[in-house]
């Protein structure tokens, strides 16, 4: 019996560009640790921050997460393009084809699961309990707990770049070919098991919040009260919890047919691939809407906030965020109208798509009427939403285009394709949580962004994006499949050329994001938000201080209307100070998310590896740490009156100043 | 929520929020993406179950008297968790464990079938790896199966819980949350039941 299963020596790829990152990674890690030891900062990095159950510091390190595996993927998507750029006219290029498939495969899987989600709900983490006057999240020790799920999935993900490989399949793996036949490395394994457990951290996130909006509102505030971010974001959570399980389904048998010779999926004995890619997608559809309805969500606040007005249609608003999140579960057939299905079967998943065009319709109306006769306030957020509103409409009519089945026949599986759903989600989902991001960072970290660097990362991905990805539209009606990682069609070149150009202006949209938080960190004291309220904001979260007391609201505020804060501004009832306050009841931090988050950063790699020992160690271990935190003692303490009251005269003492 | 029922009958009700009845809500959300794992499961059943690559279909494998034993005993043990969530709410703290070891009893009878027919199909030739049917009909009820065996260690969780501690509040909370577990896996089992055993056996 072998105690390190497959993994030997081997496993270490001795590829050049890999080992150069392996190396950086390495000097940065190093420096990073030898930093952190003579500043005497792991202490307080695992007291403050590893292990704390504080919904606003989850979201901080959430979105830390986020940038770090953006970082990630974005080489990724550098590398893809400049491979296509130089493997024209028959050149081979310089990344091979098993790495440029992993490659591909790496970046979709980061993207959408390591960077796109974590972004998301770090955001949810840090604002949605604020704006409906709560003072934490419903289970504050899962939300920590599924944080650290989130990074055990992303470990998993990178371990795989210097130990083995990660999987060629691309990101959606169908089988046959992530089966164990055409697969028998490594890679799927790691892709499994990344996204098994991260995917569960999710579904404990999204029945988390839930409980949350259900049961933790401010007083009088009725669920259409709330606030249009926290209602997105509750849409998100619900197709979250009805959507996750089922890829849990498709991965579990897939990860049967890898590991036990079950046949869910294998071309013999009578198993059928499709059933995986209809799971995935029946999965995989709703998720898209998981990832870009908070972000609607995110220029509702930004639009209503910089025009000085209401939202216009708050209502419909959210009735199409509840239409979106219905029909977006009725359209995955749409990802494989060449399955074969009949007609009229393709013909209804069409209809059903192109219906979603309408309520995503009237929210781009609501956007506009919102900002019809107000004063608009071009900051930076305001910036990342108009920028939305241009080119998420292109990306929404190339997907109606793409929802033609007859069309789709020509189009699928083209960069065509891949050119619409970056439109949609760079469009959508990223430019809403850049625009989030720079809206509620002076909340959360209690100072602001540089500005002047805010706007060059908006035009350069703004153009970048334009550049790069229009260029694949064009491409996509030349007749270039996806995936291709060398070209030899003297037509395709200059769009292929103009594309890579693009990613570099991309990246220095980028690189000015990391700018302005380097340089609104080094002018901190210039930029303080002192008054808590930077952009005569409407709802509860601007009320309190930023960044917002530790205990969130000392009494719980009572809500009259949709825009609580700015209703309280009207009648002269915000900034009160009180006589005197009651104890708050607080969650105590738990080591026991990172620990179990640990165990199962183990037990993924140990079952990648086929370590059988490490596995049920680690899985048992992690049994035993649930139940052990089950029955914890001091899982909470209460703050006293004073020490309440000392924070908030501090903070209205502010407010007075100005 | 930890030492929460001693030392907190302090006056602040007003920001006191019913931790009780937020577990059961997250709880019985949490069984609803249980369902949907379960729904994706008999889903793909569904579609595979026809496949039997030229062995053996459901008719020739499904012994009915002897799953209608293991039945009986999961839908027994209901009842008894049944009894031992009114002994809990009458704070009655031996009838309680009495009817969760009854419970366990019923349930390791229920696993125990389900163990003998896995091990007597595999030792006939008909394991999973067989054909898509028997890879689907193993995942579905071994997926049931799991589920009630993760049911069980709970069970002895609780039942020491409750042993040593008697019947506190937090206590009863999870004991619900218990109940609404094991009475969903009824539920579930009687699908199986009806959809894989005797569909299948017609």
């Amino acid at each position: 019996m072998n105690l390190l299963g497959k993994l030997s020596w081997d496993a270490i790829p001795y590829d050049p560009i890999v080992l150069g990152t392996l190396a950086v990674v390495a000097v940065g890690g190093a420096a990073l640790f030898v930093f952190m030891t003579l500043a005497k900062k792991w202490g307080w990095l695992w007291r403050e921050w590893l292990t704390s159950v504080d919904h606003k510091r989850l979201g901080i390190m959430y979105i830390i997460l986020a940038f770090v595996m953006l970082i990630r993927g974005f080489a990724d998507a550098i590398m893809m393009r400049t491979q296509l750029a130089v493997a024209t006219n028959g050149s081979e290029g310089y990344l091979p084809p098993e790495h440029y498939d992993q490659i591909f495969t790496a970046h979709g899987v980061i993207m959408i699961i390591f960077m796109a989600m974590p972004f998301m709900i770090g955001l949810m983490n840090i604002i949605l309990p604020l704006q409906i006057g709560a003072r934490d999240v419903a289970f504050p020790f899962l939300n920590n707990l599924s944080f650290w799920l989130a990074v055990s999935g992303a470990l998993l993900v990178n371990i795989s770049l210097g130990l083995g490989e990660f999987a060629m399949t691309g990101w959606v793996a169908y089988p046959p070919l992530s089966g164990l036949e055409f697969s028998p490395g490594v890679g799927v394994d790691y892709y499994i098991w990344a996204l098994q457990i991260s995917g569960i951290g999710t579904t404990l996130t999204g029945v988390n919040f839930l409980v949350t909006v259900l049961k933790m509102r401010a007083p009088g505030m009725k669920l259409m009260d709330m606030p249009i971010f926290t209602w997105t974001c509750t849409w998100a959570n619900v197709l979250i919890v009805a959507s996750f399980p089922i890829l849990t389904a498709a991965l579990a048998m897939l990860t049967l047919d890898r590991y036990l010779d079950f046949h869910f999926f294998t071309n013999d004995a009578g198993g059928n691939s499709m059933m995986y890619i209809n799971l995935f997608w029946a999965w995989g559809h709703p998720e898209v809407y998981i990832l870009v309805l908070p972000a609607f969500g995110i220029f509702s606040e930004i639009v209503s906030t910089f025009t000085g007005k209401r939202l216009f249609g708050y209502k419909s608003m959210v009735y199409a965020s509840g239409a979106i999140s219905i029909l977006g579960f009725i359209v995955w057939l749409h990802h494989f109208f060449t399955m074969g299905a009949s007609a009229n079967v393709n013909a209804f998943f069409g209809i059903m798509t192109m219906i979603i065009a309408i309520p995503t319709g009237v929210k781009l109306f609501n956007w506009l009427f919102t900002m019809y006769k107000g004063r608009v306030r071009l900051e930076v957020p305001m910036l990342w939403t108009l920028g939305f509103m241009v080119i998420f409409t292109i990306g929404g009519m190339t997907g109606v285009l793409l929802a033609v089945p007859g069309a789709n026949y020509v189009l699928h599986n083209s960069l065509f394709l891949i050119a619409h759903f970056h439109n949609t989600i760079i469009g959508g989902a990223v430019f809403g949580y850049l625009a989030g991001f720079a809206f509620w960072f002076p909340k959360a970290m209690g100072f602001h962004l540089d500005p002047k660097y805010g706007k060059i990362s908006f035009w350069c991905w703004t153009i970048g994006f334009l550049l790069a990805f229009m260029p694949l539209y064009v491409l996509g009606f030349l007749g270039m499949t996806r995936r291709l990682n060398q070209t030899d069609n003297p037509d395709w070149n200059i769009w292929l050329y103009i594309a890579a150009v693009g990613a570099f202006v991309i990246a220095i949209g980028i690189a000015a994001q990391f700018i302005q938080l380097f340089l609104g960190f080094k002018n901190k004291d210039k930029n303080l938000d002192k008054t808590g309220d930077p952009w005569n904001g409407h709802t509860l979260e601007w009320s309190l201080a930023s960044p917002p007391q530790f205990y969130n609201f000392a009494k719980l505020p009572q809500v009259e209307d949709i825009d609580a804060f700015t209703d309280m501004k009207e009648k002269g009832t915000a900034y009160q100070r009180h006589e005197s306050y009651a104890p708050i009841h607080m969650p105590s931090n738990t080591n026991a998310g990172p620990i179990m988050g640990l165990l199962a950063t183990a037990m993924g790699f140990a079952l990648v590896w086929h370590i059988w020992w490490l596995a049920g160690a680690s899985f048992i271990g992690l049994i035993v740490a649930f139940i052990c935190r089950a029955y914890a003692s001091n899982t909470d303490y209460y703050v006293q009156p004073d020490e309440v009251a000392r924070i908030e005269n501090e903070h209205l003492d502010n407010v007075a100043k100005g | 929520m930890g030492t929460h029922a001693a030392a907190h009958h302090d006056a602040h009700h007003e920001e006191h929020h019913d931790t009780g009845r937020m577990t059961t809500l997250g709880f019985w959300i949490y069984l609803m993406t249980d369902c949907i794992l379960f729904a994706s499961f008999f889903a793909t059943y569904a579609v595979l179950f026809m496949n039997t690559a030229g062995g053996v279909s459901g008719k020739d494998i499904f012994d009915l008297n002897l799953i209608a034993g293991g039945t009986a005993a999961l839908l027994l043990s209901s009842i008894t968790f049944g009894f031992a969530m009114i002994s809990a709410y009458k704070n009655n703290k031996g009838g309680t464990l009495l009817w969760l070891f009854v419970t366990f009893l019923f349930g390791l009878a229920f696993i125990g079938i389900e163990l003998y027919e896995f091990n007597h199909l595999i030792h006939a030739g008909n394991g999973p790896s067989s054909s898509a049917f028997l890879t689907a009909f193993f995942s579905l009820v071994g997926l049931h199966g799991l589920h009630v065996t993760a049911g069980l260690l709970w069970i002895i969780v609780l039942f020491i819980d409750i042993a040593k501690r008697g019947l506190k509040d937090r206590t009863v909370t999870r004991l619900s949350c218990l109940s609404l577990f094991w009475h969903f896996l009824d539920v579930i089992w009687i699908c199986v039941f009806s959809f894989v055993y005797l569909m299948g056996a017609m």
